[in-house]
């Protein structure tokens, strides 16, 4: 069953349309990739899916529950949690202010829930008193990630997690990711880094002008040669980016 | 000996008490514009809001004002709130020029209000002159100044509590980072804005009664902070209220030590000349630093 689904989704930014038409679901225990060239509204999509964008028709489902519309806050409350590309730590909270704040709506005791972010992303507790604006760029991505993460959800979003990493960190975040789905969370990614991406993906979908362009299995995007040609770098074409 | 007495008596501990209160003043201004992204022109008013109630509150009761400052913080704690009830959230969406000429609008406004029931008189708050106090023989301190001292240093103290402690100060400094990502991290921005609105009215209201306990009540005082405060703000970094308070401190320093006759016998700046002094430092900052000491906001 689809944990969370957009169906034929039409929208934009004020009177400006972006989307035209995007469909996709993500099942339990999946990991779904998004690529497609840059301004394809690959973004504008997870945007989509919390309330940040009027949506002029198409519908948005959270398990058989329709959130179309819904108000940010209430998105995050029903347990579906969004690392945006940028901007997406609090640079002036300590590491451990920021997994705090990923914390908020919870009620409950989310101690032991840090002690697993910090297992999970060690260099996060050795920093943990330091200002998390000043952390390198994979230390930062891994804070974004751990305090998405910090309210156990239904679904992770991820908009281009290893954009501007090394390749090392970028391995690191990739391995995370499956970590994170092997426990049992969902996750719906964007990713410029397609190939690795589709390897680790159970399905991807690739945007094109805010439409469905291809779908299908991770492995079956990476043979598909028109996908290869104009996404994944194959020919002269160069990877989109 | 002598000198160095004086100096601290008439220099150091005046420039310690008004920067103090431009301290205090100044969190207000920085938090709201870190939070609600503008430049609230109405801070002054308020602060003059606060001494009135203040005032009024002293005719009716035998209470010292520092008795009666939660009360009257209280009073102008739902003054602001209902301001921002009517004026404000409409725009809440609204490009910031439209909500920073509301707020121009509202100082003028409450101003009139304050003038039309109180009179433009000058009043006092407490009666007479008070003695200084000797300490150890030539250090000499008005019980005023300790009271005000010793009361910016407990609230400075409870905002670095409640900004580093509690959930929701941090909450606030999260939304003063980065309102959009406050809101996908399900953090309530409206609690938050509230919560602003408290804190900066609570300390306007405390920084205006320091004032007018050090010197009088007129309906001009919290307009004439206005530019330090200002002031404050953007030298410690605009939405940075810890750069706030040093901003604060460091503008009343040096505004009572530039008439200190540091060179010869003739004070080094005509203390006519005092209120220059914030304004040359804004200046000035804005062209060497517009991010301020404390790395804030550049707007
Ligand atoms: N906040 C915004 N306001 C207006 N237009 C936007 C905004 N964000 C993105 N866009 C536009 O929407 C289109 C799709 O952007 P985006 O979804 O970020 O693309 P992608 O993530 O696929 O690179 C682009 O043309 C971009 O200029
Ligand atoms: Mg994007």
């Amino acid at each position: 069953m689809a944990v969370l689904s957009l169906d034929q989704v039409v929208g934009g930014y004020g009177d400006t349309q972006i989307l035209h038409g995007v469909s996709m679901h993500v099942d339990e225990g999946e990991i779904v990739v998004i690529i497609g060239p840059n301004g394809a509204g690959k973004s504008t999509a997870m945007k989509a899916v919390f309330g940040l964008l009027n949506l002029s028709s198409g519908r948005v489902f959270l398990d058989d529950n329709e959130i179309t519309n819904m108000p940010t806050e209430m998105v995050v409350r029903q347990g579906v949690c969004y690392v945006p590309q940028t901007a997406n730590i609090f640079p002036s909270l300590t590491v451990e202010e920021n997994l705090e704040m990923g914390a908020y709506v919870r009620k409950d005791d989310f101690r032991p829930r840090m002690a697993e972010i910090y297992d999970l992303f060690p260099p996060l507790l050795e920093k943990r008193k330091h200002a998390a604006g000043t952390l390198s760029g994979g230390q930062r991505q891994m804070v974004a990630m751990g305090k998405a993460m910090m309210l156990e959800p239904k679904i992770l979003l991820l908009d281009e997690p290893t954009a501007g990493l090394s390749p090392k960190f970028r391995g690191e975040i990739f391995s995370i990711i499956r970590t994170v789905n092997n426990a049992g969370t969902p996750i719906l990614m964007v990713e410029q880094n397609a190939k690795q991406a589709l390897k680790i993906a159970d399905r991807g979908y690739v945007l094109v002008d805010g439409k469905n362009k291809f779908d299908g299995a991770g492995q079956a995007l990476l043979d598909d040669p028109e996908v290869a040609e104009m996404f994944l770098g194959g020919g002269s074409h160069k990877v989109a980016s | 000996m002598i000198a160095l007495m004086e100096f601290i008596n008439f220099y150091l501990i005046p420039g310690i008490v008004l920067g103090s209160i431009y301290a205090l003043g100044a969190v207000g201004i920085t938090l709201t514009f870190g939070i609600l992204r503008f430049a609230n022109f109405a801070h002054g008013e308020t602060m003059t809001l606060g001494v009135y109630f203040t005032w009024t509150l002293m005719q009716i009761t035998p209470f010292h004002p520092l008795v009666i400052l939660p009360a009257s913080m209280l009073l102008t704690v739902l003054v602001v709130l209902g301001i921002d009830r009517l004026f404000y959230k409409p725009f809440r969406a609204s490009p910031t020029i439209m909500v920073v000429m509301a707020s121009f609008g509202i100082m003028l406004m409450v101003r009139s209000v304050i003038q039309f029931v109180w009179g433009v008189q000058l009043k006092g708050l407490v009666p007479g002159i008070q003695r200084p106090m000797v300490l150890f023989d030539t250090l000499r301190i008005s019980p005023k100044h300790m009271v005000i001292i010793a009361s910016a240093v407990v609230l400075v103290l409870l905002i670095h509590l409640l900004l580093s402690r509690t959930k929701i100060g941090k909450a606030m400094r999260a939304m003063s980072d980065s309102p959009e990502l406050a809101r996908l991290t399900g953090i309530g921005t409206e609690k938050i804005v509230m919560t602003t609105w408290v804190v900066g009215a609570s300390l306007a209201c405390a920084a205006g009664v320091f004032l007018a306990y050090d010197t009088h009540v007129e309906t001009m005082m919290g307009f004439k902070l206005l530019l330090p405060m200002f002031a404050a703000a953007i030298l410690g970094g605009v939405g940075k209220p810890y750069g706030a308070i040093a901003g604060g401190l460091i503008i009343g320093l040096v505004e009572e030590l530039s008439s200190y006759p540091w060179i010869g016998t003739e004070p080094l700046l005509n203390p006519g000349y005092k209120a220059g002094v914030a304004f040359a430092i804004m200046v000035l900052m804005l062209l060497w630093r517009p991010s301020g000491l404390f790395r804030g906001r550049v707007f």
